[in-house]
């Protein structure tokens, strides 16, 4: 059918038939040629480091003693001395920890539960709330972190608050770090999966949920078994999207524990830091780094396979 | 198909683009090495000085000033750059080292700690000095043990010393008078020094009693003014040197981690959190002591230069308020107090690419005026005969004479290329005591199998010398 209306089409020559005619060698090389220098950046600037990021994983390279003047391949010894280590295997978990109740659990249900509020509100509350929301996802991340510092602090609003009401407050980022920084995190990012889950509720037709509502599906029921069957890839891929986020949140703990005290929010991106830049351990730095970069892969393999099933 | 072809050109165009690229690099490098580390006349030069500009304290600031403008006087033409570095004591580390990588970026002169100098050595950073110093007259003033502060293995020269320092107990008179103590303290064990902490806490509240660095951010301060001044005080040290090995599996080491627990748990101490503060060193030197909120620091010699005129914290009564003890062993044995000393060193860069006019410098530094200025206004503990003799240096501070007498008792760190990392290790063992993450037992398991996994099992032994 459309084979007909193709010759018609002006400057198409290539469907005349099988073989391989088309235009000369040279011309499609010329074509390609506007694309080498980006490809070339690409290759040297993003390339380039991850490499070379590999290759330092499996030798002794320092910042300081041995290892900074003759860098020698050493095999795995940086992963074996790695999953060896207590502190290393408590930062995964912690890590684990700070995604679970950071991303999956406070940015994606805190944002689909605001995006969901939002659609039935007013337009006043909705760019209200819209605005306070974003504005905590638009701040620059030490500026957060700070604010969050004063909120959970000793002698921070939190505490004078729990206090008005007759609560005992505690000190956050000393007793309970991790949840100090995940409350920091969600804070943060809920702005994006509210964005996300907005723009996902706005596809879904009006009349699908009117005529649920006919059926008798009313609230929790109707959200249950038409709303998110509705946008389920769009959670999929917010919870695939924040979730390698949360994975390399640095800035954001290091301004407001610093990993510590001890190492009880000393996640991941904060051992590797330490290793390489604290104690020059180069070398082992950039193999925390490749666990990390394996770590965020299982996870988007999880992601992308429940969104293949979705397709399919 | 065409869009497969087209990637695949392309990937063999970018992997030439790249080793045109690397070749470029390669003979970049290549011709720079000569003129970067060669012949260099003695024509004018441009030399850049880098140092730890730590805390609110402008000493060795307006000292290099000085220097820097004799020297340019004395040599038309040169100029000098003086690059401080505002960073914590573990970030200047990191930022030297990442300096000294590049001849594009590495300084023709390094403050350098001593407790660095040998890993700095081994990594190829630091220039030999030898050829230098076998012309220059004044290195007979220096002191034996000085002259050994920045001897690479090889028996080389790698840093011109410009200071030593000891450390013992400060102490306020005031607070120990309303707690009812001793205006001349003199505490033999460490019993006594927890006795007389647990009286101030109880009879002068609203004061913490007892300063020992403790954890991460603190760096080496916690390693060596906390940790070390405590371990050298049982009768165990983190090396044994007839054996050439590593000690592991120490009771002394439990039994100092004991220590950092105690007043930890106790409330003796600072409480952990402000510990963990990475300013927390400043606090004490201008703040804590100064305002009389601090009754005992275990504290280095210079720790009054925060109170000089010059200082963060102009302090003129504190040569009354103060005293200073030394730090007994634990339980009295021994010579029965325990000092450690390091000190800082003025080192050349190898790829720096001016080291003869850096040489020059580094001696108008080091002129018998300039070294006496330094010491003086610097509080540092002299290392030349010719400073320590010196009348303005001998009455320059209160608390002068005691830290020189404690020299007779100090001990160094050994200074080995491992040293940094085992520091490290020592201050991750104490954040997890003080922060109650670990038992004493278990903190110093750790450490014994970090230690085992840095030197290598056969390098560590269970006995101490």
């Amino acid at each position: 059918m459309t084979s007909t209306i193709a010759p018609a089409v002006p400057g198409s020559v290539d469907d005349k038939g099988p073989g391989p005619v088309g235009p000369p060698r040279g011309a499609k090389f010329l074509k390609m040629l506007p694309l080498a220098p980006s490809i070339a950046l690409m290759v040297v600037f993003l390339a380039g480091p991850i490499l070379y990021c590999l290759y330092a994983a499996f030798t002794n390279m320092a910042l300081t003693g041995t290892g900074a003047a003759e860098v020698k391949f050493i095999g795995f010894d940086n992963f074996r001395k790695a999953f060896g280590s207590s502190a290393f295997i408590n930062s995964i978990w912690l890590t684990l920890v700070f995604t679970l109740i950071s991303a999956i659990i406070g940015q994606n249900t805190l944002g689909l539960g605001l995006a969901l509020l939002m659609r039935r509100s007013t337009k006043l509350v909705r760019s209200l709330v819209g605005t306070a929301v974003i504005g905590a996802w638009v701040l620059p991340e030490i500026v957060a972190a700070y604010l969050l510092s004063a909120f959970l602090n000793s002698e921070g609003t939190l505490n004078v608050i729990l206090e008005r009401v007759g609560l005992n407050g505690q000190d956050w980022m000393y007793g309970a770090p991790i949840i100090a920084v995940s409350i920091a995190n969600i804070w943060r990012g809920t702005a994006f999966s509210m964005l996300v889950y907005s723009a996902a509720l706005s596809e879904i037709p009006k009349e699908i949920e009117e005529s649920a509502e006919m059926d008798g599906a009313a609230g929790g029921r109707r959200l249950w078994w038409v709303t998110l069957p509705m946008i389920s890839r769009a959670i999929l891929t917010n919870l695939m999207l924040i979730t390698l986020q949360t994975l390399s949140v640095f800035g954001l703990i290091y301004a407001m524990t610093r990993g510590g005290p001890g190492t009880k929010s000393q996640t991941l991106p904060l051992y590797m830091y330490e290793q390489a830049f604290s104690f020059s351990q180069i070398g082992y730095g950039t193999a925390i780094a490749l666990v990390m970069l394996a770590i965020g892969a299982v996870f988007s393999l999880i992601y992308l396979r429940g969104l293949n099933s979705e397709a399919a | 198909m065409v869009l497969r072809n087209g990637f695949k050109r392309a990937g063999i165009l970018a992997t030439g683009a790249v080793l045109l690229a690397l070749s470029a690099c390669g003979q970049g490098s290549t011709t720079k090495q000569p003129d970067a580390g060669g012949s260099q006349s003695s024509g004018p030069a441009n030399i850049k000085i880098a140092y730890q500009q730590w805390g609110p304290g402008t000493v060795m600031k307006k000292f290099l000033t000085a220097a820097k403008a004799e020297y340019e006087a004395a040599n038309a033409g040169s100029t000098v750059e003086i690059v401080p570095i505002v960073a914590s004591e573990n970030d200047y580390y990191t930022k030297i080292q990442l300096m000294m990588r590049s001849p594009n970026t590495a300084p023709d002169i390094v403050y350098e700690d001593t407790f660095l100098i040998n890993s700095d050595i081994t990594a190829g950073y630091l220039k030999p000095l030898d050829d230098y110093i076998k012309g220059w007259e004044d290195w007979n003033q220096f002191e034996e043990t000085a002259k050994g502060a920045a001897k690479g293995q090889d028996g080389k020269i790698y840093g011109i010393p410009d200071g030593t320092d000891t450390r013992a107990l400060w102490y306020n008179k005031q607070i120990f008078a309303k707690a009812g103590l001793p205006a001349n303290w003199t505490p033999k064990t460490w019993d006594e020094v927890l006795a007389a902490a647990r009286t101030i806490k109880e009879k002068v509240p609203n004061v913490i009693p007892l300063n020992v660095y403790s954890g991460k951010p603190m760096g080496e301060a916690s390693a060596m003014q906390g940790m070390e001044m405590l371990l050298y005080g049982t009768k165990d040290t983190l090396y044994n040197f007839d054996q050439a090995k590593w000690v592991v599996g120490s009771q002394g080491f439990k039994d100092s981690l004991g220590f950092v627990k105690t007043i930890f748990d106790s409330g003796l101490a600072p409480q952990p959190k402000q510990s963990l503060d990475p300013n927390w060193g400043n606090k004490v030197g201008s703040d804590l002591l100064p305002n009389g909120k601090l009754a005992i620091a275990l504290d280095g010699s210079w720790l009054y230069n925060n109170w000089m005129k010059s200082g963060a914290k102009p302090w003129p009564q504190w040569s009354e308020v103060l005293g200073q003890t030394a730090m007994p062993t634990q339980d009295g044995s021994g010579k029965g107090k325990v000092s450690l000393s390091g000190g800082w060193t003025w080192a050349i860069p190898a790829k720096s690419k001016a080291p003869d006019a850096a040489w020059k410098f580094i001696q108008t530094l080091q002129t018998q005026k300039n070294a006496t200025r330094y010491a003086t206004e610097g509080a540092q503990i002299a290392v030349r005969k010719d400073v320590a003799a010196d009348p303005g240096y001998k009455s320059s501070a209160k608390s002068t004479q005691f830290f020189t007498d404690l020299v007779s008792v100090t001990v160094y760190r050994p200074a080995l290329p491992e040293y940094p990392k085992v520091s490290n290790e020592i201050i991750t063992a104490m954040e997890a005591v003080m922060t109650g993450q670990s038992s004493p037992e278990d903190a110093a398991k750790n450490y014994d199998e970090a230690v085992e996994s840095i030197v290598g099992k056969d390098k560590t032994t269970t006995e101490s010398q």
